[in-house]
């Protein structure tokens, strides 16, 4: 790399940082990663992804990569999907998957949760209407449970109406008197999840991490 | 019980089966030769030497063929009444940890006993202790380790166990021997090598009482899982370090070879332990692939294989508590799938129940040896003891998590590392291991002091206090013992999503790791180890378990509903009569429950049952649909069975039952209680009719009714309205249509959703805020009234039922 492109992109690495709040090392070990995939292009495209041998037996390896094809998890208010990312959605997706930083208020905590919640609800949400619905819902655990070959997909469609079921009993009691129960709101969703910690659990230690915790990103 | 006796029966098989340093049982008596004066009686004065020596007694007392058995017996059940009593008045034990109340009693013993001069027995040797005492008691904790945060958090409890452990021997060893030159305190003649030994005993924290205590105040699952591992891994090191201290003390001269080879055995002992649990955990594994057929030994495979792991180890003199450990970590997967249900519930008992006995012995035993042996106080010692202990600890906790904290992904904050280092208190290990000393060191005693002062003084100051202060700090909660369907999915799906997120980025770490491990496990391991090796998704897991507790409530509610609730409602509705005649039928039949249970058990898993009413939950938060079907399978079951017995009063009474009209007995509350527990069920069989009647309901006049109407809408079990007897088969069949009615009726789910909405959901709403377990055990508040549609409900279904009831109303 030359020295003039490599402080333009420096620049754009110190951009990115204050956005995604990645420290600059793991944005440039990212972005290495990134060309990697690409093949040194400038975006990536979903059949980059498909050459990544290690998520091949992923049992919902096509609901991660569509996650990076969406737009709602892009940062902005857009929906729908896009063919091709660059480096900063890229980026943008990744950060979803920051660990906590030490010394954050509660509602740091909260607000954080609820983005990585709502990552995982857009992953379900395939048709962006802002609710899961059951067939949506099947779709997710089969696939999950599409790894062990024991299971018929009549076991797992059952369990996810269980698991439906259950989400119904938790929240229906909430509902306002005039609402129809149609699938999973977001707020269900928060509601019926309210146990499990999400934001210590939905993390990727990134490489280079170790200054991180401390002092990544002042969102 | 018998599971309970045998457990005792091996405590006390392996008590006796040591006590060879004690007197020998005397010799069994010729019984045909006359004996003089009776010489094999030895200790109790007996009312033997008569003149007549040709005859047979008639009555004879052989008390020390029997005593050490005989003695740990009443040991171990003073010990159990002890533990009985503890809970009779349940708020003691949420402020009083109960080894606090163990030490007490044992105190209390002590002074007895010391008051009459009775020495306590000499059963707490050295060899008592680590070839008995101590395999159950880590056993218990290792094989009810969870796995999961365990393996999460593996690095941490390993840095914390062994390196604390070191931290705090070498730190306070060094520390109390700087102490001892201090000429004021006396005991200028301990050296370094024994101080470095009793420190070592003193670091190893036993937390069973702060485990508790986390446990039930909800604590965050990193702290809880640090601790409890500490407390496992740190036993190991401490009993590696005591080994080796114990042998370096009797060194006249200790030069650096010696230290680099005790640092070498060290570890030495440390991985040949782990190698050895590893291997046995395998092979334990294996075994019980091939155990089917005899169910009976199944569990003692479990506990001679990990025994004999423990007792390699200690043959080879590696570390046997890392063998036992890794063996039960190992086995602990493989095993409860390849054994039965109940082989599993025997194993967790039995093992529960030997480590407990274990411990409670020994802290028992403590409170005793406390008052009956006497003491070499040394104040300065034992304060400088407790002092250095409590700093080192604090101390070490705080360095120890700054170093390790960078590497964790949820650092431990200050509150976090106050509760680990104030939750070091010590216990039964610690006892156990100063009361084994050799004697060969010379202030054994002042050693014993010091430690029973430190653990009395940790167990009752902190151990009260512990629970207080967590709660005052608000320490970071989770409740992490959610079992629900939904948690588990998402749970699983965020390992995949974050596996899969981490092989994007190209870079191995924890969860990666893990994923590729479980590959291999599913492909390789599982595959040799366990019969029926199709790999089973914990979601599945975790579904199967609800629907199998699913299934046992309704059979407690029908066995309720059986005995207890017909009888409470003739009470209620006919206190004049007789009402001695139900009373013998109470118990069932052993022979009925089995085949209750298997009938029940075959047809189980039947998810289409909630698959069914799918559509229908929106508007119930429960699964009385699958347990409704369950209880009228049970009841043609039931009638069946008990054909001609079962006839009489009862099945009468609770037809009767069927027809109460509503609020009659929903005004005391055990009447409403077993009335929810029907609701649950039979009421249910009548809806079932209901929904076939053609006759609409005026909702607005009836809300819960047309709910209930509303959520059997769309069922199509037109076949139910059969007879009694057919209803098996006509259930087993109407699962076809249902299944498709629940995939296809969404849209059509939506009306009777409406329907319900716009009625308010009067009690569902009250009912909420109890969580949602709660919801899926209990029956809905929706139900409890329900009966309001008896009365007004068609005449044409309770007439058929009444109809075929009838024959056995006379």
């Amino acid at each position: 790399m030359g020295s003039s492109q490599s402080a333009q992109e420096e620049q754009e690495y110190r951009a990115l940082a204050e956005r995604t709040g990645f420290s600059l090392d793991q944005i440039r070990n990212l972005h290495k990663r990134f060309k990697h995939l690409s093949h040194d292009e400038e975006t990536l495209r979903k059949e980059d992804f498909d050459e990544i041998s290690d998520l091949t037996p992923n049992p919902i390896r096509s609901q991660i990569i569509d996650a990076f094809f969406d737009k709602r998890n892009f940062g902005g208010n857009e929906v729908g999907r896009v063919q091709e990312i660059g480096f900063r959605e890229f980026l943008t997706v990744m950060s979803h998957f920051r660990p906590l930083r030490q010394n954050l208020t509660e509602e740091g905590i909260e607000r954080i949760r609820r983005e990585k919640l709502r990552f995982l609800f857009n992953m379900h949400d395939k048709d962006s209407d802002g609710t899961i619905t059951l067939d949506e819902y099947r779709s997710v655990v089969e696939e999950l449970l599409s790894s062990s070959a024991a299971i018929e997909i009549e076991t797992a469609t059952a369990i996810a109406d269980a698991a439906m079921l259950e989400v119904a009993s938790v929240t229906v009691g909430e509902m306002a008197p005039g609402q129809v129960y149609e699938g999973i709101t977001f707020e269900h969703f928060l509601e019926i999840l309210k146990g499990v910690e999400i934001e210590a659990k939905m993390h990727v230690r990134f490489l280079n991490v170790d200054t991180t915790t401390v002092r990544c990103g002042k969102l | 019980m018998d599971r309970i006796d045998a457990g005792i029966l091996l405590a006390l098989l392996s008590f006796g089966a040591n006590a060879e340093d004690s007197p020998k049982p005397t010799t069994t008596k010729p019984p045909a030769k006359p004996t003089e004066h009776g010489p094999i009686y030895t200790a109790p004065p007996q009312p033997l030497p008569e003149p007549e020596k040709s005859y047979l007694p008639l009555f004879t007392l052989n008390y020390p063929r029997v005593q050490i058995p005989f003695e740990i017996t009443l040991w171990v059940l003073l010990a159990s009444f002890a533990k009985i009593g503890f809970h009779v008045y349940h708020k003691i034990t949420i402020w009083v940890p109960e080894t606090c109340l163990l030490i007490s009693i044992g105190l209390i013993v002590g002074a007895i006993m010391h008051s009459v001069h009775e020495q306590p027995p000499a059963v707490l040797t050295s060899s008592v202790f680590f070839l008995y005492m101590l395999p159950p008691i880590v056993l218990d904790s290792a094989y009810f380790m969870p796995t999961q945060p365990f393996f999460e958090n593996v690095g941490t409890v390993l840095w914390f166990s062994i390196v604390g452990t070191l931290w705090n021997s070498i730190g306070v060893g060094i520390c109390l021997y700087g102490v001892c030159q201090i000429p004021a305190l006396g005991v200028q003649d301990i050296n370094l090598q024994e101080n470095l030994l009793f420190a070592s005993i003193i670091s190893a924290v036993d937390p069973v009482a702060v485990l508790a205590v986390f446990e039930d105040v909800n604590i965050n699952e990193q702290l809880y899982i640090v601790a409890f591992g500490e407390s496992l891994f740190n036993d190991a090191v401490t009993v590696v370090l005591y080994n080796l201290f114990n042998h370096v003390a009797e060194l006249p001269v200790v030069d650096a070879a010696d230290v680099f080879l005790g640092v070498l055995r060290f570890f030495l002992v440390g991985l040949g332990g782990m190698l050895f649990g590893l291997v046995f955990g395998f092979v334990a594994a294996f075994t019980t692939r091939f155990t089917r057929k005899v169910r009976e030994i199944e569990p003692l495979f479990i506990f001679m294989y990990s025994y004999l792991a423990y007792l390699l180890a200690e043959l080879l003199s590696i570390s046997s508590i890392m063998a036992i450990v890794t063996c039960a970590l190992t086995m602990k997967y493989y095993v409860e799938e390849n054994v039965s249900q109940r082989s599993c519930t025997t194993i967790r008992h039995v093992i529960k129940m030997l480590g407990t006995v274990s411990e409670t012995l020994i802290f028992f035993f403590l409170g005793v040896v406390t008052i009956t042996t006497d003491h070499e106080w040394n104040w300065g010692y034992i304060l400088f003891t407790i002092l250095f202990a409590q700093i080192w600890r604090g101390l070490g906790i705080v360095v120890l998590t700054q170093i390790i904290n960078p590497f964790r992904t949820i650092p431990f904050n200050f509150k976090d590392q106050f509760g680990l280092s104030y939750g070091g208190l010590r216990g039964a290990i610690t006892f156990a291991l100063a009361y084994t000393l050799p004697n060969t060191i010379i202030r054994k005693k002042l050693f014993i002091t010091a430690t029973i002062a430190i653990i009395i003084f940790t167990v009752f100051i902190q151990g009260i206090s512990i629970r207080p202060i967590i709660e005052l700090m608000n320490v970071r909660k989770t409740n992490w013992k959610l079992g629900t369907i939904n948690v588990e999915i998402h749970t699983r799906l965020m390992e995949h999503i974050t596996a899969g997120v981490e092989d994007l980025c190209g870079q191995w770490s924890h969860h990666s790791l893990k994923d590729k491990f479980m590959r291999f496990n599913n492909r390789f391991i599982r595959k040799i180890l366990i019969r029926d090796n199709r790999p089973e998704s914990s979601i599945v897991a975790l579904y199967k378990k609800l629907e199998l507790q699913n299934a046992m409530e309704v059979l407690d509610t029908i066995s309720g509903d059986i005995s207890a609730a017909p009888s409470l409602i003739s009470m209620h509705e006919e206190k004049a009569s007789n009402k001695s005649s139900f009373k013998p039928k109470r118990t069932f039949l052993a022979s009925d429950l089995t085949a209750m249970h298997e009938i029940l058990s075959k047809n189980m898993y039947k998810i289409r049952e909630r698959t069914m009413s799918y559509t229908n939950k929106h508007t119930l938060p429960n699964d009385s649909r699958a347990r409704e079907i369950l209880v009228r399978r049970h009841t043609s079951i039931r009638r069946s069975l008990r054909a001609r017995s079962f006839q009489g009063s009862e099945s009468a009474r609770s037809q009767k039952y069927f027809s109460l009209p509503l609020g009659q007995s929903l005004d005391t509350g055990y009447a409403t209680e077993s009335i929810r527990l029907n609701a649950d069920g039979d009421p249910a069989l009548e809806l079932h009719n209901r929904s076939v009647r053609p006759k609409p309901r005026p909702r607005s006049k009836q809300p819960r009714f047309s709910t209930t109407r509303a959520r059997l809408d769309p069922l199509q079990e037109l076949h139910s309205t059969v007879n009694m007897e057919d209803e098996v088969r006509a259930e087993e069949s109407s699962h076809r249509p249902s299944r498709q009615s629940s995939s296809s009726s969404n849209s059509r789910s939506r009306a009777p959703l409406q329907r319900h909405s716009s009625l308010g959901t009067p009690s569902v709403g009250e009912d909420d805020p109890e969580g949602d377990e709660q919801q899926l055990e209990s029956p809905p508040p929706a139900w409890t009234p329900e009966p309001p549609d008896r009365g007004s409900g068609g005449p044409r279904n309770p007439l058929l039922r009444r109809a075929q009831w009838k024959p056995q109303d006379k």
